[in-house]
């Protein structure tokens, strides 16, 4: 956490002084394109090595862009400079075009799917396959290191390609992918002998059990960073045990439900420089003498910031958590059945708690406990325990929304879901922390009304943008009204993605926000009542954003048809349900930019106009 | 979770044990008030969340809830949780209910508040489920006969049948 706080103050500083260059160089340009050509305002240009060594010195993706623009030598400095690439849409670029332009790339970030995969709105072979970028990495960058994925498909062919194909590779991460198997795990963990980094969250895997851990090899000790509380079925634990044993740089350990307190207790027992752990199950019987060995063993865990796993808790056993919670920064309860006075005798030592996770089952009275117990919290996320019951009347409310706003004013990042919300309460809570960056609000009912004033919910996100002006992220919910739209075209400048839900009244909605906000990236919409007139209002818009997607509106065929006529760089998918007919709705629509033109491995199910 | 089953007690012990080839539903008015208690504490809740989702799922609702609206179509991928997050929960819920899927069934009892849920599963045979509901409920419902039902005390607990009609519990064996 700290280290990435010092390099995005490095970053700014680098940045401060590249813009000064930068400005150097167009006053440079401008001299020499000037009809009066005065010695006065020449300079002498600035060394390559210098500007090569700032250049190199560059770590945010966006930084390294702005300056590939200035002039073609910076093209080409940054160019060769950069061993990390980031590419959010995979269906942006092509592997080749990212190859030719970056030749020393050591680590790659890929997406895939647009976001609403995850909620299961789209087809399970849409594509954002890896396959056919792992072939061409294998041929240009034969030295990858690291490679990171969210929401791609990944085969067990491919991992095997993977690990035999980059002698040199070293961190795998994948974040809510899908194609693989267990025997995909095996492979990376029999042949990657330089690994420091094995990273599998939320993926949906073909769990064929728990071999694949024994698969490393006892030569093996460089693994630092090791997260597998994803793949659920039992390990054998002697080989955990003595993996974490000899692996003594790692600092990251996140085990899944299968490995018990008392199995827990041995792991810590030899890994005390841990930084983050994630527990097993936390609800076996212990006895007394297990308990004390439990809690010693958290004693002398002096490291742990990042907390997490703890299945099944039982809050009997939480205290012996107390010695590491003094030093915890960041707490995920998102698994953890607590109720309110259980979560609140916990979080009485905790307080430099900066990053909090729970479960709704903890109450309006948890939250207080939150705001009672942790000034320093800057992000709070709250998931329903049971979002699908409709019998389900506990939960969270406004009442515990504004009580943790009233105790951490440093609150900039909040994921809220429950059943009930009033403008009033959401009003209150940003006149209380105004520095919102993430503004995630999930009224879980469709279309309800301010629950007290049956007013809609337009005031409270109107409240939202009008006081926080650092909102990068917003999601809205609830009852709306085109005035919601109105509000965020007028005042959230920054605002980069957008997801709405079961909202607006009719295209001047979204025409509103996609002509009033001009950092806007991401817009994602389902279930509004926006049609062709919105969507082709965006023409020139949506080449300055990385996607679209329009789902259940009001968009047809026709209109997307024209929209992928005019705008020859956009691509313009549309996911046919079965037996609709063609020139009627067009029931899910993505768009994105691409310099890659239509894409080649689209299913049938996908028609690009 | 296919059958549920609605187990009544009818303060009127005649009434019980009557022998009626009425059509059901004749007892409704009673029944349908009593049933349509919803408490909002967090404890119905509590019972009845382990059979939330598959009651959903499987479709099934109890007829003489007339007050409460049909189940919901789910709306696909609303709210916006992570299929991962799902699962997790799903498979909790399955945990909690040792062999993997309770088997619960809404009791009412005339004259009371609300109503109850419990989970067939945990017992092995009549007695032990009466002894349940006695503790649940603190009444008597006395031992079963075949020839008298339940002598002896002024609850009997009846059940409807997937043909609709009303039934004592007991008749039928366990399994």
């Amino acid at each position: 956490m700290e280290s990435s706080k010092l390099k995005r103050e490095k970053d700014s500083q680098i940045s401060d002084e590249l813009n000064e260059l930068r400005m150097e160089s167009s006053e440079l340009k401008k001299a020499k394109d000037s009809p009066i050509s005065d010695e006065s305002y020449r300079r002498s240009s600035f060394p390559d090595e210098v500007l090569e060594r700032v250049i190199s010195l560059l770590n945010s993706h966006r930084d390294r862009s702005s300056v590939s623009l200035v002039c073609k030598d910076w093209y080409n400095m940054e160019r060769w400079s950069r061993t990390h690439v980031f590419i959010g849409n995979c269906y942006s670029v092509s592997p080749e075009i990212v190859a030719r332009r970056f030749p020393k790339i050591r680590s790659v970030t890929l997406k895939g799917k647009p976001r609403f995969s995850d909620f299961n709105l789209v087809p399970q072979n849409w594509g954002a396959d890896v396959h056919a970028w792992l072939v061409v990495f294998a041929a240009k960058y034969p030295f990858l290191e690291e490679l990171r994925l969210k929401r791609m498909t990944i085969s067990d062919a491919s991992l095997e390609f993977l690990a035999s194909s980059f002698p040199n590779f070293k961190a795998l991460s994948l974040l809510s992918c899908d194609g693989f198997s267990t025997n995909g795990l095996a492979a990376i963990a029999t042949h990657c002998k330089n690994l420091t980094e094995l990273d599998i969250q939320e993926n949906d895997i073909d769990d064929k059990g728990g071999g694949w851990l024994s698969c490393f090899p006892e030569s093996f000790t460089s693994l630092e960073v090791l997260n597998f509380a994803n793949v659920t079925s039992d390990i054998n634990f002697d080989a955990l045990e003595r993996l974490i044993g000899r692996c003594k740089s790692m600092r990251v350990l996140k085990v899944n439900r299968s490995v018990s307190l008392e199995q827990l207790q041995r792991l810590l027992a030899n890994a005390p420089q841990l930084t983050e752990l994630g527990t097993g199950s936390f609800s076996q019987e212990l006895t007394p003498r297990q308990y004390e060995d439990l809690e010693s063993v958290f004693n002398n865990c002096k490291n742990i910031h990042t907390l997490s796993g703890l299945w099944e808790v039982k809050g009997l056993y939480l205290p012996a958590l107390y010695p590491v919670s003094t030093h915890l920064t960041f707490l995920n309860l998102s698994y953890a059945v607590l109720q309110s006075d259980e979560l609140a005798k916990l979080l009485v030592h905790c307080p430099q708690l900066k990053r909090l996770w729970v479960l709704d089952t903890v109450e309006d009275k948890g939250l207080e406990a939150v705001g009672s117990n942790c000034p320093l919290l800057e992000e709070l996320r709250v998931f329903p325990a049971d979002p699908f019951d409709e019998e389900i009347v506990y939960g969270v409310t406004e009442a515990g929304f504004v009580a943790v706003s009233y105790g951490c004013p440093r609150l900039h990042y909040v994921l809220y879901f429950c059943r009930q919300m009033t403008n009033a309460g959401v009003a209150t809570v940003v006149r209380n922390c105004p520095d919102f960056t993430h503004f995630r609000l999930c009224i879980m009912t469709p279309g309800q009304p301010d629950y007290l004033t049956n007013e809609p919910m337009d005031e409270a996100f109107g409240a939202v943008v009008k006081t926080c002006r650092k909102l990068q992220r917003l999601s809205v919910s609830g009852y709306l009204t085109d005035l919601t739209f109105e509000y965020i075209g007028r005042y959230a400048k920054n605002l980069e993605t957008l997801s709405v839900a079961f909202a607006g009244s009719s295209d001047w909605g979204m025409q509103c926000v996609l002509a009033g906000c001009p950092k806007l990236r991401k817009l994602e919409i389902r279930d509004c009542p926006f049609g062709n007139a919105a969507l082709l209002s965006g023409l020139e818009k949506y080449e300055s954003m990385r996607s679209l997607w329009m789902s259940a509106c009001n968009v047809t065929m026709n209109g997307c048809r024209l929209l992928a006529r005019e705008m020859p760089r956009l691509n313009v998918e549309v996911m046919k349900e079965e037996g609709s007919d063609d020139d009627g709705r067009a029931d899910k629509v993505y768009v994105y930019r691409s310099i890659a033109g239509r894409r080649r491995d689209a299913p049938s199910s996908v028609l690009t106009l | 979770m296919e059958g549920r089953m609605n187990y009544e007690n009818d303060l009127v012990n005649l009434k019980a044990t009557e022998l009626r080839l009425g059509l059901p539903g004749s007892d409704e008015p009673t029944e349908k008030k009593m049933r349509n208690n919803k408490r909002s504490s967090s404890e119905i809740s509590e019972e009845s969340r382990t059979s939330g989702v598959t009651d959903q799922a499987a479709g099934v609702n109890d007829e003489h809830e007339e007050s409460a609206p049909p189940a919901k179509a789910q709306v696909v991928g609303w709210p916006p949780i992570r299929s991962y997050r799902k699962n997790c929960l799903q498979a909790k819920k399955n945990d909690e209910v040792e062999s993997g899927s309770g088997m619960y069934v809404k009791v009412s009892v005339d004259g009371a508040p609300y109503l109850r849920k419990i989970d067939l599963k945990v017992y092995r045979s009549y007695p032990q489920l009466l002894k349940g509901l006695e503790n649940m409920f603190k009444l008597t419902i006395g031992a079963y006969s075949e020839r008298e039902g339940y002598n002896g005390s002024d609850y009997a607990p009846t059940y409807e049948d997937k043909d609709g009609d009303w039934m004592l519990v007991g008749d039928v064996p366990w399994e």
